[in-house]
This record gives C-alpha cells, structure tokens and sequence, in this order.
C-alpha cells in the first residue's frame, strides 16, 4: 500500500507520459498492420489480387471515371452476356466509395496516384483502422492494457491478413474495421448511455451494410445481447438507448443501399432485430410502470400488461410466422440458410458449395488462421466472467457465435478474428496484470527485507501467502453474500450489482499474488508464447498469403521463376481481339476477363444467375459440337480455359470440371455426373469414360498436349491422359500462353453449305443435320 | 524510293550529275543513301540544288538529310545542309522538289559531291498479306530504276541490299543482276531528266516491322535531383497479318516453325547512370526483361507479354529515372535541359511521337530549340501539391525513325526558392494542424458560457477536484496507518515500547491535521449539488477511514499495552484478533471505495 502512497503524487505527470506512449504505442500498431501487408507489394508487385478484387478494381476504375450518379445506374453489358449485370443496384458501394472517396481526396490535392495504387493500398490502411477500432472496443470492455495487448494481436493475426494483404481489394478488408468499429460504438452507448454514441453507431452500422452483407451478423448480435441483458435483468436506460436508435435509424439507412433495399425490412435475418425491438419496449414501459406506481398496483399493473403484450406478441408472431412460411426459403437467402444448416448448401446449391472458401475448414486452418490465439481464447472467456459487465457478456456471445460461424465456412473465419484476438488480449493482459503484480509486490517486500532479517523473510513469505488464502475466503464468502442480497434485491437495484462487479473483481485481482519464481517464469512462457505468435504472423504474411494469385513463382535450383500466364492471355484478349467479342470461360475467370481484357464475359464470379452458369458449364460438359452449338447462340467468339498439367498449377479447369457437371447437371438433366466417373472416381487417363473423353473441357485442355514430351503426362493428375490424338473440328486453337496456364480457342465459323459436298457425312447430308439441330435445341436454352 | 533527284531549279539542262545509288531493305525502314556529284554547266552561280521524289515517296518520307563533305580524305569534315520543301513553277505535280541550300555556291563548270540519305517508312509491302506461324514473311519494294531527277544524270549505278534469304521474284533489267544478297542495276548512262522506269523486289524478310502508333514521352524534370522518365508504347506488328492461330507447341518446340517474322523482344538503350527502370503495362509489371549497364549506356531488353505476330497489337510503359546533372546545365543564369527526343527503342518506326517535357512549379521564360520542325504548344500539369501548376512543353512529330534521337534543348529560367516552397506547405499545414489540435484541447470552446450544463460541467470540475484532493488526504492516512503498523512490527521484533510510543504520537499528531485538512472539503461535497451522486461514497470513505483508524489506534494501545504488562504472544494474539479481522475488513472496504471514485 505504500507503492500506492507514492504513486499519488507523481500521478498526473505518470497519467500523460502513459497517455503519449499509449499513443505512440498504438500509432507503431498501426505501422505494424500497414506494413506486415506489404510483403505481397515487396515479394511479387503493385497489383490487385485474385478475383473478385478485380471486379470492385473495375468498378472504382468506373466510379472515378464516371461519377457516382453514373455509378448508381451502371448497367453493365460487358458481364452475364446477354443479361448484362445492374451494377450499380447489386453492389455493396462502401469500399468502391471509400477508395474512391480517398482518391478523390488525393486527386484534388493534386497527388498523383493511380487509381489502382489507392485500392492496392486500402486493405493496408483499413487494417490499421480496425486495429484501433479494436483497441476502442477492448478498452470499453477491459481497460487499455487490454486494448493495446488486443490491437496488437490483430494487426498481425494471419486470418484477417489473408484477406487485407496489399492488393486484396475485397469488401471484408473494409468491412472488418466497420464491424469492430459499430461493436466498439455499441459498447460504448451501452457504457455511458449517450445518444451521441448511439447516433454514430447507427451510421457505422449504415457504412458496414454498405460494406459487406455480414452486416447481418452486427444486427443479429446485438440483439441477442440485448435479450441476453434483458433476460439476466440487467435492463437499464443505457441499454435502451443504445438498442432503439440502432434499429430506427440503422434499418431506415440500410434501406438506403440499393443492394439492400426493403430487404432490411422484408428478410428474416433482420426479423430478430424487431422482436427484441418490440421485447425492448414492453420492458421499458414495465420499469417506467414500476416507477409510478405503488407495489400494489404494480402487480396488478403487470398482470395486465402481460396477458396483453402476450396476445399482442402473439398475434405478431402468428403474421411473422404466416409470413416467413410463405415463402420458399422461410425468408432466408440461400449463404444465411447454409450458416444455420451446415449441410443446405452441398445439398441445394452447388454454386455455393463449389467455392473452396465456403467449406467447413479444418482443424488445421484454425491453428493456421488464429494460431496460439486459439488457446488464449479460453483464458480469455474466463477473464470476461471476472466480473462478468454488459460489455464483457457481449463480448462472450461474439465469441461463441463467431465460432459457431468459423465452424460452418471458412471464409467466416474472419469473424472469428478479431474475437479471438480481443479475448486473448484481455487474457494475455490480466495474466501479465497477475504476473507482474506478484513480481513487484515480491521484489519490493524481497529487497525491503532482505537488509534488515534474512532469517525473518522466510518466515513471513511462508505466512504470507497463507494470509492471503484467508482473506480470499473471507472475500469469496463476501462476494457469496452480496451475490445473495444483489439477486433479492435485483428488481430495485440492478445498477448496484453493476457497480458492486467492478468492486468485487478489483478486490479479488489485488490480493491474488502469486508466488515470485512460478509468476517469472509464466512471464516468460507467456512472452515465449508471444514470440511464436509473431514468428507465426510474419512467416503466413510473407509467405503463405501474399501470393497474388494471377502471378504465381516458384523458386528452383536455378532461381526465381515467374509464371505470368494470366495476365499474358488477358493482354493478348485485350489487345488482340475486338472490343466487342464475347469471351466464355469458367465463372472463376470472368471478373478477371472484364478487367483485364475488358472483353464481355457469358459468365463472371458474382454468381446470381444458376441457369446461365449451368448453361457454360453444360457446354464444357457436351461434345464439341453440342458445345459449339451452346457458344454459337450465346455469341461467343473465344473461349478460355485453364490448364495446369503443363506445369503442375493445380486449381486449373479440369479440377473443376465436376462442380461444371454438377452445375450444369443441375439444370439440364442431359447432363449426368456419372456419365463422367469411371466406378466414382474422377479421372483422365486410359480408365476415363468416353464421355470425360469426348467432353469439350477434355478437348480443349490436352489438345496437341501429346506432342510436348510424347507422352502426354499430366503433371497435375500425374498420369497420362487418356486420349492423345484428336483433332478439334470446331474450334481453333489461337493463342496459348507460355507455360500453357491458359489456352483460348476460337470457335470456327459454321461451314458453308453450298460448298458442303459430303467432305465429312457428318455436317454435309442435309436430312440427317435437321434432326442433329433439333436435338441439340432441346438441350440448348439459348437457341 | 530512292530516286534521289538532283535539280538545279530553272536551269534544268544545265546540270549534271554523277549518281550512286544504295537501297537498304534489310530491315522495314528503307534507307536511300546517295551519293551525287554535282557539277555546275550553266551560265550562273547555282546557290541550290533540288532533289525530287514521286509524291507517293514522298508522303512515306520520314528524314531527309544531305551532307556535304569538304575536302577530302583525312581532313574531310561533313556539314548538315538546309533542305527545305519547295513548288517551282511548272514543275509536275506528281513529284516533290526538295531544295538543298549550298554552303558555298556552285561556281560555273565546278563540281561537289552530295550524300543524301532518305528514310521512308510503311514501303515494304508484305505479300502475300497474311501468312500462318510457319511461314516466312515476303514483301514487296517498288521504286524505279533510274535515279529520279530534274538534271542529266551521266552516270548512275543501283544497288539494292537485302538481308539474305529467298528472293522471289525482282524486276529483270539488261543491266541487273543478283550479287549474293544484293541486286545491282546499272549503271546507266546519260538519262535524261525525270527518267523512270519500275522495278519490284519481291523478297524474303523477316525482320518484324514494329510500328509505335503512339508513343508518349513524358520527361519531369525535378530540381530535387532526378529526371523521370515515362514512355508510353502503342505497339503494332505491321508485318504480313497472322492467320490461323497460334500455337505455342510450334512456337516452343519447332524452330522451323517458330514464326520467324514474330517479335520476340526489343532493346532499348537508356542513358548511362539510368536507374529505377520499370516495364509495365496497365495490368502490372511484365516480369520477362533484362537490365544490363556499364558506364557508358544502360541496355534494357525487353520481352512483350506475348510474342508479336502480324497484325498483333500490345501496349506498354517503360520508365526510369535519370541523374539530373548529366542532363541539365546552367547557361547565362538560364537552365536548360538536354535531352535525347525519340525513342530508346532499337528500330521502331514511331507514326506519332509526343514529347512532353514537364518543368518544375515556376519555371519561366520557356524556349525550346529542336533541330527539325515540330508542332509544338504548353499545356499546365498538376503534380505533388501544386497550386499554379508544372509548365509543360509539348512536342509532336509525325513518322518518327530511330535517326531522329538526338538531342533536343529546352531552355527556361527558375528560382531556387520555389523548390522550397511544397517542403514548407507541408510543415505549415502540420503545424497548423497541431496548433489547431492544441487549441481544441485547451481552449473553451463551449458557446454559452451561461448555459445550465456548461455550468454543470464548472462544477463537475470542481468536484471531482476536490475528490481528488479527499483521496489523497486518505491515501496519506493510509500511509500513517501504514506507519503504524511497521511500528508495531518493530516491537515485535526488538521489544521498543518507547520508539513505538512516539511513532504514535507523531501519527496522532498527522492524522489530525489532516483530519482537519479534510473537514473543508467534505463541507464542499456536501453542499454541491454535483456531488450528490459521489457524496454517499465519499462519505462512506471518510466514515470508514475514520473507523479504521479507531480501531487501529485501539490495536496498538492494546498491543502496547500486553508490552508493557509482558502477557504472553498468545495472549496478545487472542486480545489483538478481533480489532485485526475488523482492520482488514476495513481496509478492504476503504480500497474498494477509492477504486469506485477512482473509476467516476
């Protein structure tokens, strides 16, 4: 208690040297997050990453070009040909709007930068962002040594990383600064009650429902806690304020966003919100009755109001429930539906089972993703129930949902994220609390006597502790007794437990001091946790998640080696063929197509259209001629594939090629994935079933593949393939990259009938090409 | 097209000439080169000479330059004549006449000797004009045999060169004939003026006719050290058009069929010292090029995306930067650039070359000195915080060949100061931001300094000052009593009752005074309506505090006084337990209390 003593008078100037290395602390944070995602700019270049990244690129390349009037009513043909895409309406406009807002700042204070360097750098700069924002929101909920211990964590952790890295110019990059920031506002009307906050937070959640369509998550969260609050009964005003502005003005301005619309109002996702809405004000107007009234009158009062909020609630949920069960999808769309039930969408929708990002992930991307976080986490949940506040419970039920939603897809991962990290900065800074605490209390007590009795000390470190164990008891048999008197009395007094919690955690956490050498060494263990921590941190943000995918290296005996193939096909596309050429591929390319070659796409990575998807992905599934026939009426010129089995690059077309069966089969029966199996195995050599054979993707794929090394040995299926020699009859190989990544064939133009002097019987006699047209027009939808 | 014309303007018959004629088609820029001699018969001095070509050349003709050389062997010296384009009357209206102005004039009956070299771009035909991968790539070259002119030519010989290869097909002539890969007419003998007679080569040549249908140079000069760089190619393969696709299993593994007339890579030659070179394109670095460099120049060897077929397209940047002193010089307090103006690109023909030279925020007094004509105008470009702008000069020239890189000069005065001025925009507009920031935390910014809640927020103030000051007081009573009970751990151990008498008395002593210290301040809580929230614990806190310290004082009176009386240590204990349970109590419950306060 003398350190106390002391301390007091020093206490200002010891108060604002804390408050600038706080800061300085935290700007360094900042750093860190910023320049651990510019491995990928360092490593590879300046470029925007993989897939989807190139669309948004495209759209702010639009954005700035146009306006934003212009923006809100693109209608762009150059994708989905011949439906063309409402870009404009289908968009979540956030990052598009703050990458463009920040080039325009930076535009009319005449600094030159790109259009593509401003979104290759906004990942970066919003992780920083949200770094802080974690630090906001820790601080609300623990104080600031856990704010900055969970800032730090986040800036590094490799989940969020994997998806803000230079380049990865995705909504979540925006998106996870709007979640944690509209978590942080919550939080904080939640602590101080006031409609400032609660305002800001409503227009934080605007911004996240601009940003991502996880914004379900924010506003299916925050009302569980509320029920929670409510259900533990610990209601207040504060609570109320920073719930009812949230759903008024926070639904009024997400219907705002075109992509969101009546939808903020019309699906399910949102239904829970309005109830605890409605849950909300029946328990305020019980407590504003309560005030009022006499305890008589009060029971009387709530009888009555139960019996008729009941039947009003009921007759509400009866409407809801008519509602909902009116429609197909009980109101759900189709990625909510597979969070609830894991298994919806391999069952239902192949389209969202087919993408890598949206399978349960395993154990090993959990260690991967969060690393020692994930042991942390547990420490982290314990320290929120001492003393469990209203924020700390939040934060518990962010956690346990967000592993909840980790578990069913590993894109949510990333949700997962800054839980984790904020949980194992409260861990990590209590246990360093405890620690250190029983470390400067030991010296001190260690260097106070040791001058005086050495023989002394020992006898009373031996009491000590035993001192200590007694007044625990006695504190525990306290806080029994107030747990006791706070749940009589919880009715009247609710605020007092919150204002006894604090109390009772300080008092416990003061006198748990822990032995002087075991607390040294779990510093130690805890520092050496940390170590592994960042080594981990580093080594996934240089090396596993940097890769920007279009542009691929390996590194051999003789040096670096770049493949470039992508962008070699897109700059041929691009320069090569006229602008209005229609371009069919996978739908994994068309985002990048439009970009990059700014050629028009039949399908592209936003995928809300089944048909036409299952359309490209029957015509690489039929025969060349069917499929010829498939990509004549839908005006394709040239179609592009993927081929790895030149050089080994695994995620190329033929890998897909089932989910393409799966598609297309899903829509056009014709199409039948056992058709492409020999005995349930999926396979290209000699064993292959003559239809995988005589497929379109088959033929395009290994065309004149033999005569590389004679062989034909795909270094991908490592065998060889099944068919060597064939020849293309309706198609015509026109460009292939150096390592053979991507081919694109150009489809011939029909043959000439006049000439057709039964070269080949096939296409000359007439009579028999007349039933051949009208075969292919049942299965062909576009003609 | 090298028919090189010598015309000695209204005397026509009376000059006369001596030609030799050399035609090099190897690659797709044709170059004439010429060799005349002159010789004046006429009764005047003749001060020029024309050269004519067909109106069609004429059109292709990229650079015309003519040469005189003065005296002979070792000590000759060669100077760049004048020509210009001129219409004399009468002339036919197919040819252009080009007049050469001579140095010295022509006295009657003498004679001097001329080389004039032509550069004509797009004159290779490809025939035919579209050819698969496999093939070779044959063009056709039409121009006349005799040397097109408005004089007698005497003599003249035509030598055609080719780069080797097949040769389809040339136009026969009693006096042509194959000498390895080269064709040689003549020579022929007094032509008269404007003889010409047709002849086609139709020949092998697979050299790819890289065209840059624009190209963009943008050269910053900053004064802060550093010239940069930027070009801008459009690039087109105008060879015979590609058909049937391309297939790269050819392309790679036979070289027979490897597309002999594709472009494979380009060479640019950099300044020496040229340094933080990029090859771009709009869609990121092309990864497939070589930088190499010695003192004397910088080679960077670059490969397009893909390899360039007939008829194929690509675009892309190169850039880099360049030390400043090996560019720009100080002549009479004026500055001026010196800086080669066309492409670093080995042989590419540049239909439409823009330069644009961007001078630092201030210059003034801007003049550009080109050896050939070009259009030239201003333009105002904003970069790096400007507030006026960067002047820029634009140049444009038509037809560009590799023989147009030379330097080029732009002179333009400028202030050393100005350099300072973006540095000291930028610590200004921090330091106002700071200020600004200083301001808002210490000024008051509140509008209505009588407004309910700004007095409120006084009085908060105030009390949460003087809470402060109650827990330091009790924090000081905690210390004595801290005091207190060291002292009574000293009489364990040594048995003083006088040393640990007087600490208490002094302890007496200071928790009086500060008793007394405190009495004002709960006075204050007290009576402010902002504390009323606070006052209960507050209160409480004293109450306590003044509790503890009863009990404390009765402990160690009732310590002392088991000294005094020497009771036995259990003794002690038994009569010491309850005051001791109670004290920690207290003391627990005093903690809890100023955390509470702490946290308001």
């Amino acid at each position: 208690m003398a350190a106390l003593g002391e301390a007091k008078p020093g206490g200002t100037l010891r108060h604002a040297f804390g408050g600038v290395l706080g800061f300085f602390i935290l700007l360094l944070i900042g750093v860190l997050a910023f320049s651990i995602r510019l491995f990928s700019v360092i490593k590879y270049e300046s470029v925007i990453h993989e897939f989807d990244p190139y669309f948004n690129y495209r759209v702010t390349q639009f954005l700035t070009k146009n306006g934003i009037y212009d923006f809100w009513n693109w209608f762009d043909d150059r994708t989905w040909y011949p439906l063309g895409r409402v870009i404009g309406g289908t968009v979540y406009p956030g990052l598009t709007l703050t990458a463009g807002t920040m080039w325009w700042v930076l535009h009319s204070l005449n600094v030159p930068l790109s259009v593509e360097t401003v979104c290759v750098f906004t990942a970066p700069i919003f992780s920083a962002n949200a770094a802080w924002a974690t630090y906001l929101l820790t601080k609300e909920v623990k104080g600031t040594g856990a704010g900055l211990t969970a800032a730090a964590l986040l800036a590094i952790v490799p989940s969020y990383i994997s998806r803000s890295v230079a380049g990865s110019y995705d909504n979540e990059a925006v998106a996870i600064f709007a979640l944690i920031f509209t978590f942080y506002l919550y939080i904080k009307t939640l602590n101080t009650g006031s409609l400032f906050y609660a305002t800001l937070n409503a227009l934080s959640y605007f911004y996240m429902v601009c940003s991502w369509g996880g914004y379900t998550f924010i506003i299916n969260l925050i009302p569980m806690h509320v029920l929670l609050l409510i259900v533990t009964g610990r209601y207040s005003s504060r609570l109320y304020i920073a719930y009812a502005p949230l759903v008024i003005l926070g639904t009024l301005l997400a219907a705002l966003v075109p992509v969101v619309g009546f939808n903020a109002l019309m699906t399910s996702e949102h239904f829970a919100s309005f109830l605890v809405f409605i849950i909300i004000h029946v328990v305020a107007l019980v407590h504003y009755i309560k005030g009022i009234l006499s305890t008589k009158m009060y029971k009387v009062a709530i009888t009555l109001v139960l019996s008729v909020g009941i039947t009003v609630c009921a007759g509400f949920l009866a409407i809801l429930v008519a509602l909902v069960a009116s429609s197909p999808t009980k109101g759900w769309s189709g990625r909510s539906l597979s969070l609830l039930d894991p298994t919806y969408a391999s069952k239902y929708i192949p389209i969202i089972a087919s993408v890598s990002e949206h399978q349960p992930p395993t154990w090993p991307s959990y260690f991967m993703d969060i690393n020692v976080l994930a042991f942390l986490v547990p420490a982290g949940i314990i320290a929120c129930f001492l003393p469990l506040s209203d924020a700390s419970s939040f934060m518990v039920l962010y956690i346990v949902t967000s592993v909840y939603f980790s578990g069913v897809m590993v894109r949510l991962m990333l949700v997962l994220a800054p839980a984790a990290c904020i949980m194992s900065g409260i861990a990590l800074s209590e246990a360093f609390d405890v620690l250190t605490r029983s470390v400067k209390l030991q010296l001190a007590k260690l260097f106070q006597s040791l001058p005086a009795h050495s023989g002394d000390t020992t006898s009373e470190s031996s009491t000590s502790p035993n001192d200590v164990a007694k007044v625990d008891k006695k504190v525990l048999i306290k806080t029994e007794d107030l747990k006791e008197r706070s749940s009589k009395k919880n009715r009247k007094k609710d605020k007092e437990t919150v204002e006894n919690a604090p109390l009772k955690s300080r008092s416990e956490k003061r006198l748990m001091v822990l032995p002087l050498a075991p607390s040294a060494v779990a510093i130690l263990l805890l520092v050496v946790l940390g170590s592994l921590y960042v080594i981990h941190c580093v080594w996934a943000a240089a090396e596993a998640y940097s890769a920007p995918s279009i542009v691929l290296t390996s590194r051999s005996h003789d040096g670096l080696h770049v493949f470039d193939d992508f962008r070699e096909a897109y700059a041929w596309l691009g320069h090569n063929t006229n602008l209005d050429d229609k371009v069919a591929s996978w739908w994994d390319y068309g985002y990048q197509t439009t970009a990059m070659a700014n050629r028009t796409v039949i399908v592209d990575n936003n995928t809300w259209n089944n048909t036409h998807i299952a359309t490209v992905g029957t015509a690489m599934s039929s025969p060349e001629k069917a499929a010829w026939d498939i990509f004549n009426s839908l005006d394709v010129k040239y179609v592009l594939v993927v081929f790895g089995g030149f050089v080994g690059y695994p995620s190329d077309d033929i890998n897909k090629f089932l989910w393409m069966v799966r598609i297309g089969g899903g829509v056009f029966p014709h199409i039948k994935e056992p058709d492409y199996l020999r005995d349930g195995q999926y396979r290209i050599d000699s064993q292959a079933t003559p239809t995988m054979l005589n497929c379109l993707m088959y033929k395009l794929s290994f065309y004149r593949f033999v005569e590389t090394d004679g062989k034909g040995f795909d270094r991908v299926r490592r065998t060889e393939i099944g068919k060597k020699y064939f020849k293309l009859t309706h198609f015509e190989e026109v460009f292939t990259t150096h390592h053979w990544m991507v081919r694109i064939y150009k489809l011939k133009p029909p043959k000439n009938r006049m000439k057709g002097k039964s070269r080949k019987p096939k296409t000359s006699s007439k009579p028999s090409s007349t039933p051949r047209k009208e075969e292919t027009y049942r299965k062909n939808p576009w003609q | 097209m090298s028919s090189f014309d010598e015309v000695y303007f209204l005397f026509m018959d009376t000059n006369e000439c001596i030609v030799s004629l050399q035609i090099d088609l190897t690659s797709h820029i044709v170059r004439v080169l010429c060799t005349l001699k002159v010789e004046n018969l006429g009764p005047d001095v003749a001060s020029e000479i024309l050269l004519t070509f067909p109106n069609s050349q004429a059109m292709k003709l990229a650079n015309l330059k003519t040469l005189y050389n003065e005296g002979k062997g070792k000590g000759s010296s060669a100077f760049n004549l004048l020509v210009s384009e001129v219409h004399p009357e009468g002339a036919p209206q197919e040819i252009t006449f080009f007049s050469v102005s001579l140095r010295d004039r022509l006295e009657k009956g003498k004679s001097l000797i001329l080389t004039v070299l032509a550069i004509f771009t797009h004159t290779l035909q490809p025939f035919p004009d579209e050819i698969t991968q496999g093939d070779i790539q044959l063009v056709l070259y039409q121009d006349s045999a005799y040397f097109l002119s408005p004089y007698v030519v005497k003599s003249q010989t035509l030598n055609i060169m080719l780069p080797g290869g097949r040769v389809e097909s040339y136009t026969k002539h009693p006096n042509g004939r194959i000498v390895d890969s080269a064709i040689k007419y003549g020579p022929f003998e007094n032509l008269p003026p404007f003889s010409y007679s047709p002849i086609a080569v139709h020949y092998e040549n697979n050299s790819p006719f890289v065209v840059a249908q624009e190209l963009v140079r943008e050269i910053e000069v900053s004064h802060w050290g550093s010239i940069q760089v930027t070009e801008q190619y459009n690039l087109v393969h105008k060879g015979a058009t590609n058909k049937g696709g391309f297939s790269r299993l050819d392309y790679q593994a036979r070289a027979y069929m490897g597309g002999k007339s594709s472009l494979r890579r380009l060479t640019a030659r950099l300044p020496p010292r040229a340094h933080s070179v990029y090859y771009r394109d709009d869609i990121g670095n092309i990864s497939t090029s070589h930088l190499w460099g010695d003192s004397r120049k910088t080679q960077l060897e670059i490969e397009p995306r893909f390899p360039m077929f007939g008829g194929w397209r690509t675009s892309f940047t190169i850039g880099y930067g360049l030390p400043l002193e090996d560019f720009l010089f100080v002549l009479e307090g004026r500055r001026f650039l010196n800086i080669t103006l066309g492409s670093p690109v080995d042989e590419v023909v540049i239909d439409d070359l823009i330069v644009k030279v961007i001078l630092p925020e201030g210059s003034k007094d801007i003049s550009v000195s080109v050896p050939f004509p070009t259009k030239q105008w201003q333009e105002t470009k904003y970069l790096h915080l400007d507030l006026v702008g960067r002047p820029v000069v634009v140049l444009e020239k038509t037809n560009v060949v590799p023989e147009h890189n030379i330097y080029f000069q732009v002179y333009y005065s400028f202030n050393n100061l100005s350099l300072l001025r973006e540095p000291l925009m930028l610590i200004l507009g921090f330091l106002f931001l700071f200020i600004a920031c200083i301001v808002h935390v210490h000024a008051d910014l509140s509008i209505s300094k009588s407004s309910a809640s700004y007095i409120a927020k006084l009085q908060w103030d105030e009390v949460q000052a003087t809470v402060q000051r109650v827990q330091n007081i009790i924090n000081k009573c905690l210390s004595i009593h801290e005091k207190l009970e060291t002292s009574l751990q000293d009489l364990y151990r040594t048995g003083d009752v006088q040393s640990c008498k007087v600490a208490r008395k002094t302890a007496d002593g200071l928790l009086k005074e500060l008793s007394k210290e405190l009495k004002p301040l709960t006075i204050f809580l007290q009576s402010s309506p902002q504390a009323a929230q606070i006052w209960p614990k507050v209160d409480e806190l004293v109450a306590k505090e003044k509790e503890m310290q009863e009990k404390l004082m009765q402990k160690h009176s009732a310590i002392v006084d088991c000294f005094e009386k020497k009771h036995s240590g259990r003794d002690i204990e038994s009569r010491v337990a309850p005051y001791q349970q109670k004290l920690i109590a207290l003391k627990q419950e005093i903690d809890d209390l100023l955390d509470f306060i702490d946290e308001i």
